[in-house]
């Protein structure tokens, strides 16, 4: 079969199993978009952005676990793409970025529309390539998603020259099957020596803590954790990236843990002698202070990537492997093995954690007469049954969100974490909606963070991606007027939004259904009605607190045990 | 502590500046740096002269393994190994009794006058890199008019090395 640069590329992507990619045209890519034109196995979401595009995509990535792909063109394309792709890389999600060159003659000449496009993105992927020849093209392609979708995750450029992709140019096509690259061998399969060795310590513990993160979602080895977990019967807390691969209305599931983890996790971190880590990378955010995190712990340390072991936290026993193959063989030992826990240890381990549990660290005050942003989340678990897809944006509502929100299932908790995007939310949302046209998807979001990709609501208008969108209204940035109070003696400078839109009628101008909320008692109401609008997207605007902080914190630079409760004031 | 990392790396355009990139967004010190294509055109060998604490060697090995290019890698510090630097000194010379010191600093060396003029020597050396800052301190009473260093190259003894 003789194919165009062009049509390989669309050809190749059926032949890979795309079934949508996310783009935006323009002069570099246009044969490509001719190629698109001329056939229906791909379909092509027109996003108002290439920001919205990277975000979409990346969020078709985490909640399906396939590739998200998207297509831009050259120069402001691929520039604006660079804030989504930097997303995906930080929280390592498959992602295939084709960007669109100036054509190989011109190439270093400030042609029209030119930029480094292989120089910008590289320290922000896991790879890039520039096609060289129209021959190169399927191979490099395969090599592609190849390397963004093995070993960690990550997003991966290819930068295609216009002449590459010209019409008149045919070569011979075959899709490559398999693809052999001697400098990229991912180990998948655990040290058996150091697994042994780990369980071991694993059964000896006294005070022991499993602390899982992204990894068990990536890895797509919930199942083999829940099973591990409650073996063992130890406690269990995830990081942000990490949530709803255990269920979080289980017993053994303490809480997130972190800056704004949950008092009891944080304490189990300070006093646990065992510290079982998995496919987690002790994210500052995770840690603080490095001196005093988990100061009485040996460390076992899964992950795929050698390079996130003893990064910043020195390890007792590293293992590298991919977390499902690791599990299943410590699942194997363990019960082969005739040493069990120690109960007596377990139990009076579990009476101190049930004390700081008690403790009840999400309390908030829930006779207010305004609506509390942690019950709007709230309400919206019950709504959802617990069981919706949740996309955030970045801020206080994102820590609601993770708080409140009690994922039970992997791959339903779309959140930058890594580099904290404000404007993910909604193109995130959209993008799994597209994926599961039949599951609920919520958009939590604050006024800041929407207005960063609120274009996208045009798209969700277009290719009818009825999502409903949780705007919890502060009238402040509210995560950093937060910071403000704390730290900078409430001096809210420049975190105050005036000119707010009327988000009700924004919305309306796209097509879509705008609801405002005002009152604690018509939150659960407003929830039911959204939610039952199964076809339209609900843009609702809850107008709650103005002041409200996210407890517990743990400021930056301290330890686990310094944390920071809502103080009685705050919940009168 | 100084190491010498040496690599393996498919020989592409985009090789070298993937790990200049590297040590530079992950702030790692680079003392020197050379790359050249080996026997086998498809790979380039690059020698890195870096230093750091353990910590920060154990990272820099890993975050350079992790670079989809580089296929091959070892630390040439871990075992025996040969470090071989040459430089090109240039001497402006005044009479001939400073003409006669200069010729013999350069045989104490075991180097090599490799262009003359009425003014100038130039000497050409190889050795460790100690010994070709040795040699700039015993001319250094004289006027260098300029140094150029290729930077460390390294191969470990033995059978052992740094191979497919
Ligand atoms: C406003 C804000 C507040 C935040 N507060 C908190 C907080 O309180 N608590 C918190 O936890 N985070 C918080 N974060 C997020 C934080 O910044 C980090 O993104 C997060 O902690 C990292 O999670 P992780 O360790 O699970 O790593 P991820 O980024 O999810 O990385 C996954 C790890 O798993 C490995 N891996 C991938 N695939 C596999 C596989 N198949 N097998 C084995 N290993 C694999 C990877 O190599 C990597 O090391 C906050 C972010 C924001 C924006
Ligand atoms: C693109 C981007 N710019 C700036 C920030 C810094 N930042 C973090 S949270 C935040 C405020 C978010 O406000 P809002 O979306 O209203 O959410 P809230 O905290 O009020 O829930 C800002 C500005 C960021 N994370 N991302």
């Amino acid at each position: 079969m003789e194919l165009s640069g062009a049509e390989i590329l669309v050809r190749f992507l059926k032949d890979e199993g795309v079934e949508h990619i996310f783009g935006y045209p323009g002069g570099a890519v246009l044969h490509i978009y001719d190629a698109l034109y001329t056939q229906d196995d791909v379909k092509h979401i027109l996003v108002r952005h290439e920001q919205g595009a990277t975000h979409a995509a990346d969020g078709y990535a985490r909640a399906t676990g396939k590739p998200g792909v998207v297509l831009v063109t050259s120069g402001p394309g691929a520039t604006n793409a660079i804030t989504g792709i930097a997303t995906a890389y930080m929280d390592s999600i498959p992602m295939v970025v084709i960007t669109g060159q100036v054509p190989t003659a011109v190439i270093g000449s400030d042609a029209f529309q030119e930029v480094d496009s292989i120089g910008i993105t590289r320290p922000c992927v896991k790879h890039n390539f520039l096609v060289k020849s129209v021959d190169e093209m399927a191979e490099t392609l395969k090599k592609a998603f190849y390397v963004a979708t093995t070993g960690r995750p990550g997003p991966v450029v290819v930068d295609i020259p216009k002449d590459i992709t010209d019409p008149n140019v045919k070569v011979p096509y075959t899709y490559p099957e398999t693809i052999d690259m001697r400098s990229y061998n991912p180990v998948m399969k655990g040290h058996s020596g150091q697994i042994k060795k780990a369980v071991d310590m694993i059964l000896e513990a006294k005070r022991p803590m499993i602390y899982t993160g992204g990894g068990v979602v990536l890895g797509n080895a919930s199942e083999q954790l829940t099973e591990f977990t409650r073996t063992l019967g130890y406690p269990i807390t995830q990081t942000l990236m990490g949530l709803g691969s255990y269920p979080a209305t289980d017993k053994q599931f303490i809480g997130m843990l972190g800056m704004h983890g949950t008092y009891e996790a944080n304490m189990a971190m300070h006093e646990c002698d065992t510290l079982i880590a998995i496919g987690a990378r002790f994210d500052d955010r995770v840690t603080g202070k490095i001196a005093e995190f988990c100061p009485n712990a040996k460390i076992v340390h899964v992950d795929i990537d050698p390079a996130s072991i003893s990064k910043t936290v020195k390890v007792d026993i590293p293992i590298v492997g991919d977390v499902a193959t690791v599990l299943d063989e410590m699942l194997q030992i363990l019960k082969s093995s005739k040493t069990r826990p120690d109960a007596a240890a377990l139990a009076n381990w579990w009476e101190n954690i049930e004390k700081w549990r008690g403790e009840n660290c999400l309390r908030y005050d829930r006779n207010s007469a305004l609506i509390k942003p942690q019950y709007v989340v709230e309400k919206l678990w019950e709504v959802t049954n617990g069981d919706a897809i949740v996309a955030s944006d970045v801020g206080q509502h994102q820590m609601f969100a993770a708080q409140y929100y009690k994922f039970d299932k992997p791959n339903k908790w779309l959140n930058s974490g890594g580099l904290g995007t404000m404007g993910f939310g909604l193109p995130a949302g959209m993008g799994a909606k597209l994926a599961y046209p039949d599951q609920d998807v919520a958009v939590v979001t604050g006024e800041a963070s929407i207005q960063m990709c609120i274009q996208e609501l045009g798209t969700a208008t277009q290719y009818d991606l009825p999502v409903k969108v949780i705007n919890l209204n502060k009238r402040y940035m509210g995560m950093v007027r937060q910071w403000q109070e704390f730290f900078y003696e409430s001096r809210y400078s420049h975190s105050y939004m005036d000119a707010i839109p009327d988000f009700v009628q924004l919305a309306e101008s796209y097509g879509h259904v705008g609801m405002r909320i005002e009152k604690p008692e018509d939150v659960e109401g407003a929830l039911k009605e959204a939610f039952a609008m199964k076809d339209r997207l609900v843009f609702m605007d809850f107008i709650t607190d103005q002041e409200e902080n996210v407890y517990p914190m743990v400021a930056a630079g301290k330890g686990h045990h310094e944390m920071h409760l809502a103080s009685d004031r705050e919940l009168a | 502590m100084k190491h010498i990392i040496s690599l393996l790396l498919e020989n592409e355009s985009g090789a070298l500046s993937r790990v200049a990139g590297l040590f530079s967004a992950r702030g790692y010190n680079i003392e020197s740096l050379t790359v050249a294509p080996t026997e086998d055109e498809t790979l380039s060998r690059m020698t890195i002269v870096t230093t750091g604490s353990d910590e920060i060697i154990e990272q820099i090995t890993k975050q350079l393994n992790k670079l989809v290019d580089v296929v091959k890698l070892i630390d040439l510090t871990e075992g025996a190994h040969i470090e071989r630097e040459m430089m090109l000194i240039k001497v402006a010379t005044d009479g001939a009794e400073q003409r006669g010191e200069i010729k013999r600093l350069a045989d104490i060396f075991r180097g090599g006058i490799v262009d003359v003029t009425d003014a100038s020597y130039t000497i050409q050396l190889t050795g460790d890199s100690d010994k070709l800052d040795a040699f700039i301190s015993a001319v250094s009473n004289m006027n260098i008019l300029e140094t150029v260093r290729s930077g460390v190259l390294g191969i470990s003894r033995g059978e052992k090395g740094l191979h497919l």
